[in-house]
């Protein structure tokens, strides 16, 4: 099964679409609650990313037997140094951004800690590439 | 415990998602935060919180919690009202402070 998402920058409100689209194709796909979740939370930081950091994004949702694998790809200012932006607790959102609440440097560790493979590739001044795997089984 | 129990005994005020009041609380997260709410919370857990706007609702929907309770007298936004009566997902409101409310919460579902 292919998908793809639009997401634009600012857009808020709509935060979490994607994710809760997804969450609703895998629970009609049986597939086990723990990883819905596991899948839903990363989803939803990465889509939360596009809408703080980046322009406009799309994002690519594979699924299969065995695994799904998602790619959010935006357009934006990239990432100069991927590694810091890993760091638990480094952001560069605004101070809009922050006050909702985001911004908090938590969302690429949960990313992390809610998937079995994850890659980042950015390139500055173009925009960044967000990879997610989590096996179905 | 259900929702409508500690709403009953703590005197929550009730904005939204009633025909939520009969999920059941298996505990509870405290946080301003929404990426630590993300990583942290479990389904079925209650979420004290003074943020109002619909991204909240988002973070309940996808962690499945039981409900959220505002503080300080904090009200939600139209969107997120919305949403938690579609998510039936209660949104409730205090005017005391997280560290009090989650206090009472925390004691009710020890007893």
């Amino acid at each position: 099964m292919h998908f793809e998402y639009h997401v634009e920058s600012g857009d808020f409100i709509n935060a979490g679409s994607t994710s809760s689209a997804v969450k609703k194709t895998l629970k009609q796909l049986n597939v086990d609650s723990s990883i819905i979740k596991r899948t839903v939370v990363a989803l939803y930081e990465a889509e939360v990313n596009i809408v703080a950091h980046a322009y406009k994004g799309t994002i690519y949702v594979d699924i299969d037997q065995e695994a799904i694998t998602i790619r959010l790809v935006d357009e934006g200012p990239g990432i100069p140094d991927i590694d810091k932006a890993m760091e638990m607790g480094y952001s560069t959102a605004s101070p809009s951004v922050r006050e909702m609440g985001f911004g908090a440097g938590m969302g690429l560790p949960n990313i992390k800690n809610n998937t079995d493979r994850m890659s980042i590739t950015s390139k500055v001044g173009v925009g960044t590439t967000v990879e997610i795997y989590n096996k179905l089984q | 415990m259900t929702v409508k129990e500690v709403v009953e005994k703590l005197n929550f005020k009730v904005f939204s998602g009633a025909e939520g009041l009969q999920n059941e609380i298996i505990g509870g997260y405290t946080g301003d935060l929404l990426s630590d709410v993300m990583g942290n919370a479990e389904a079925s857990h209650i979420w004290i919180t003074l943020q109002t706007h619909k991204n909240v609702m988002a973070i309940a929907t996808l962690k499945e919690l039981a409900a959220i309770v505002l503080v300080k007298g904090y009200k939600p936004e139209e969107e997120t009202i919305n949403q938690s009566n579609e998510e039936n997902i209660p949104i409730l409101g205090t005017d005391e402070d997280e560290f009090e409310i989650s206090a009472k919460i925390f004691n009710l579902l020890n007893q």
